[in-house]
């Protein structure tokens, strides 16, 4: 630690002198960021979150860093996020520089879920630079004698207005010092008709690096003496090691260690490609596994297990609507398991030595991944760090966690740094899959053109299986302790827009949490709204056609929400949408026999989020049932729009990769394995299959607060798909993926 | 740490490397753990997905599946070969100019595969490039904006202002 400057011995004489409200600062530690929050070094506790110091540091060479416990999962949310600092602290985003996800340095924000990044997180850091810039105010009213209501901030430089001869840096002010303040939440914040950054579309910062391979993804991390692992996992799901014959791995070139806890097995070596070879070559027995459901079976499966009900909402009686109704509609949907199905597949780096350890990994969790890591090495919680960094995208919790806990266990048992990047059949074996879900649904409508009854009910395991303390909710801890990790109820998410934001008189919705399954689950981009909404929507639009009303009109009969109606009426327009009465018009006939439709659908995400209609236009081939999408049209409401080019990005996203888990995606399996374990496996969309054009219509409403959007375009795509088929054919196809045997066999059904 | 039973000398964007590897090493794993290219991605070591394309002799090859033996004598070219964040190729240019990436972990294979199409075909029409990008996988479906980038490139037109909005 330096000596306080002359200039900062003089800056706080001054400020005791002046008499007014005093901002104390102490000099800041450059090099140990961790000291200089009273924090002992190497111990892992985050910083609170009440301290402004906790959040942002302003250095001598008028660089802003900000700690930020939000990371960048690859939507550009790090860029949103800057450009909120800067427009609260007045200075350019480009002098911010980003820490992120580090559970010593940043404050823990909780998991970057749930598109909650922009609404909560960003919300915090606004607090803390308004703080902030509330304290710098105050510091240079003190220095230059003239009241707050007197200076402007102009990037970074604090003027007295009128006089702009006399002014200070946010440098000179406070460089290399702390606040020591509070965060009163009382700062004034900008009015969102002044901003000039946030709603801006800011290039997102880190994309020239990705596209030159200057980019550290934690695939990257590279610590002095590091070596490679690689994990060997059980075959099936379910069987534990019955012998192990190292020697058929330890003498190949360059390994170092053949690992062995309960049935975690794992190799370490020199180079990348021994460990891949040594872990081919590792000689394992393993026991029979138990029996999984049958492919064919998995619905049936999962109606038949235990579960834990729970009515999501009701209104009225749909029981006895459902029953005086002239014309009730039922249909059962289904929906598979699907993956997270990252292009690089997870990776981590550790270095666990003695009585410490660090960890670098994509988890979305650093600060929630310290305690079972700590735990599975046998350690106080105090000596772990994590260190967040970038990995293959996201998409919800994937194998983030999981190899982070390979890394660590494989670290300690050879004493050195070790980065361990799973293979791609691990990966699409052993990552937590996107949950399968069946759902019941009846309905009618009442001779007044409105629904008069609404019956939901699914079954689905887990949709929320995150680590907790426990060290065996990872896979490497389960299989350490001689468990199998298998979906066990933690908590639901299959819930998440089971019930809709239409008003009905009479609505049951019933959600089946199967409390556990033997292919393990989690959270997977959407949770259950996607599915739910596939459900809703596609039900939704087979009670209008069931009724002879235009779907639209059948959607707007029952929501009052001006933001819904707005992005009703705005996507409508965009597509040129043509209210239809009753049945599909079969078809208009294109060439080759392709058949032309289009469908509708509306969600608001999780009910109290982003508002998302859209329209789909597709072309079915009636004699392969080929499937291809055209166009899409989306109108999107997410409140204040931060970076409208990030956001545009976000929504192109979702609606591509929901074409391909509608069209392509699901986990294929036998009786005792995952059988899908590369990519013609699992095949998801490729080029030739993207539509020609998304066209986006933002809504920006800056008078309101900004909700997420990483996540609820995904939800109105499949059943727009599906009411699309349903235009193009009069064939309505229930089970996702729609694929051209699934086409066919509808279109069979419906005898066109 | 074991001794290469052979020494190969391997020519990556213009400079001669000798390395340690033995000789059926995936070119993937040199380049990313001797010589520091992190550029090439390991996606799925099937050559399914791309994420590891380089050039070879200006075609573009998927190194998690070429051993390092292969190229000897040849002349490989990383995304790091292109161009810099200071000096970026143009197709890296168009690449930020239409803010073609979200999680970016397959974009070295979009740009190598691209500029290899480019190469050979300057002015490709749409389905061309949806052809030759067919091969390639993405998960974060920035497809549209890829497509953009390319036909940007393609356009010359890679050397405008950051952003598309005003």
């Amino acid at each position: 630690m330096s000596a306080p400057s002359a200039s900062t011995r003089s800056r706080r004489e001054f400020l005791a002198d002046a008499g007014i409200l005093v901002v104390g600062f102490t000099l800041f530690p450059r090099s140990v960021r961790a000291e200089s929050l009273g924090l002992e070094p190497g111990r892992s506790t985050a910083p609170s979150a009440d301290a402004l110091d906790s959040w942002l540091v302003i250095g001598r060479d008028e660089g802003v860093t900000v700690y930020a416990g939000k990371v960048e999962l690859g939507t550009g949310v790090s860029t949103a996020l800057r450009q909120i600092v800067a427009e609260e602290l007045d200075v350019a985003p480009t002098r911010i520089a980003w820490v992120q996800g580090d559970s010593q340095l940043t404050v823990d924000q909780g998991r970057t879920v749930g598109s909650g990044s922009v609404k909560r997180g960003g919300a915090q850091l606004r607090r803390a630079a308004a703080e902030a810039r509330q304290a710098l105010l105050e510091i240079a009213a003190a220095r230059l004698s003239v009241p707050v209501t007197q200076l402007a901030i102009d990037d970074g430089v604090v003027s007295v207005t009128g006089d702009a001869s006399r002014h200070l840096t946010f440098g000179t002010l406070i460089g290399g010092g702390r606040f020591e303040r509070t965060i009163s939440g009382r700062a004034p914040v900008k009015a969102p008709t002044s901003y000039k950054v946030v709603g801006r579309p800011v290039p997102r910062v880190e994309i020239p690096a990705k596209v030159t391979g200057k980019h550290t993804y934690v695939h990257d991390v590279r610590l002095p003496g590091m070596v490679h692992g690689r994990v060997v996992r059980p075959p099936r799901v379910g069987a534990t090691l019955e012998s192990l014959d190292e020697q058929s791995a330890a003498k190949l070139p360059g390994v170092i260690r053949v690992v062995r806890k309960g049935t975690f097995v794992g190799v370490v070596a020199e180079r990348e490609e021994q460990a891949v070879r040594a872990a081919k070559a590792l000689n394992a027995k393993w026991s029979a596994a138990p029996v999984l459901p049958d492919a064919a079976d998995l619905y049936a499966k999962l109606k038949s297990l235990a579960t834990t009900q729970h009515v999501v909402g009701e209104a009225g009686d749909a029981a006895s609507a459902l029953r005086s109704a002239a014309r009730p509609v039922r249909a059962t949907y289904r929906w598979p398991f699907q993956l997270h199905a990252s292009i690089g597949p997870s990776c981590a780096v550790a270095d666990v030595r003695g009585d410490a350890a660090t960890v670098y990994s994509s988890t979305q969790g650093a600060h929630q991944l310290v305690a079972p890591v700590a735990a599975l090495l046998g350690m106080p919680s105090d000596r772990v760090r994590v260190v967040f960094t970038e990995g293959s995208g996201c998409y919800g919790h994937n194998g983030a966690d999981d190899v982070a806990a390979d890394a660590a266990l494989l670290s300690q048992a050879a004493g050195r740094p070790v980065r361990v990047q799973w293979s791609r059949e691990d990966e699409n074996a052993w990552e937590p899959e996107g949950p399968a879900m069946l759902f019941e649904m009846a309905g009618a409508v009442g001779a007044d053109g409105r629904i008069s009854a609404w019956t939901y009910d699914a079954w689905t395991p887990t949709h929320g299986a995150r680590p907790t303390r426990d060290p065996a909710t990872l896979v490497a801890g389960a299989l350490v302790a001689g468990a199998t990790p298998a979906a066990e109820f933690f908590s639901g998410g299959g819930e998440r827009n089971a019930r809709t934001t239409y008003v009905l008189p009479n609505e049951r919705v019933t959600s089946h949490a199967v409390r556990s399954f033997p292919i393990r689950t989690s959270s997977l981009r959407g949770l259950g709204s996607p599915q739910n909404s596939f459900a809703n929507e596609s039900f939704l639009d087979e009670l209008a056609a069931s009724a002879g009303i235009d779907p639209v009109e059948l959607r707007r009969r029952h929501l009052s929400d001006p933001r819904a109606l707005a992005v009703i009426e705005a996507v409508a327009k965009r597509a040129g949408w043509t209210p239809r009465a009753a049945a599909p018009k079969r078809g208009g006939v294109a060439g080759n026999g392709m058949r032309k439709g289009r469908g509708f659908a509306y969600v608001q995400y999780d009910r109290t989020e982003a508002y998302v209609a859209a329209v789909v236009d597709v072309d079915v081939r009636p004699d392969t049932g080929a499937v291809r999408v055209r166009r899409v049209c989306v109108a999107h409401d997410c409140g204040l729009v931060v970076n409208p080019d990030g956001l545009r990005n976000q929504i192109e996203g979702n609606v591509v990769q929901a074409i391909s888990r509608t069209l392509r995606e699901a986990v294929r399996f036998d009786s005792t394995r995952v059988t899908g374990v590369d990519w013609n496996g699992y095949p998801i969309l490729r080029f030739s299959e993207i539509p020609e054009a998304i066209d986006i219509d933002l809504i920006d409403r800056p008078d309101q607060p900004s909700v997420g959007a990483g996540e609820a375009a995904t939800s109105p795509i499949p059943a727009a798909i599906a009411n699309a088929i349903f235009d193009a054919t009069g064939a309505r196809v229930r089970q996702v993926p729609l694929t051209p045997d699934r086409v066919r066999e509808a279109l069979r059904a419906s005898k066109v | 740490m074991s001794q290469p039973s052979t020494a190969l000398r391997i020519r990556v964007n213009g400079a001669d490397h000798d390395v340690a590897a033995e000789p059926d090493t995936p070119l993937l794993y040199v380049l990313r753990n001797e010589l520091s290219l992190n550029g090439p991605k390991f996606g799925c070591g099937l050559g399914q997905c791309g994420a590891c394309t380089v050039h070879v002799d200006g075609a573009p090859r998927r190194s998690c599946v070429t051993a390092v033996s292969a190229v000897a004598g040849k002349d490989v070219v990383t995304l790091e070969g292109l161009g810099t964040p200071e000096r970026p190729h143009p197709l890296q240019q168009a690449f930020i100019d239409e803010q073609a990436a979200q999680c970016g972990y397959c974009i070295n294979g979009m740009i190598m595969r691209a500029a290899a199409l480019l190469a050979r075909t300057p002015r490709p029409s749409r389905d061309d490039i949806l052809t030759a990008m067919d091969a390639n996988l993405c998960r974060c479906g920035t497809h549209m904006r890829i497509v953009r980038a390319i036909e940007r490139a393609a356009a010359g037109g890679a050397t405008g202002p950051a952003g598309r909005e005003g």
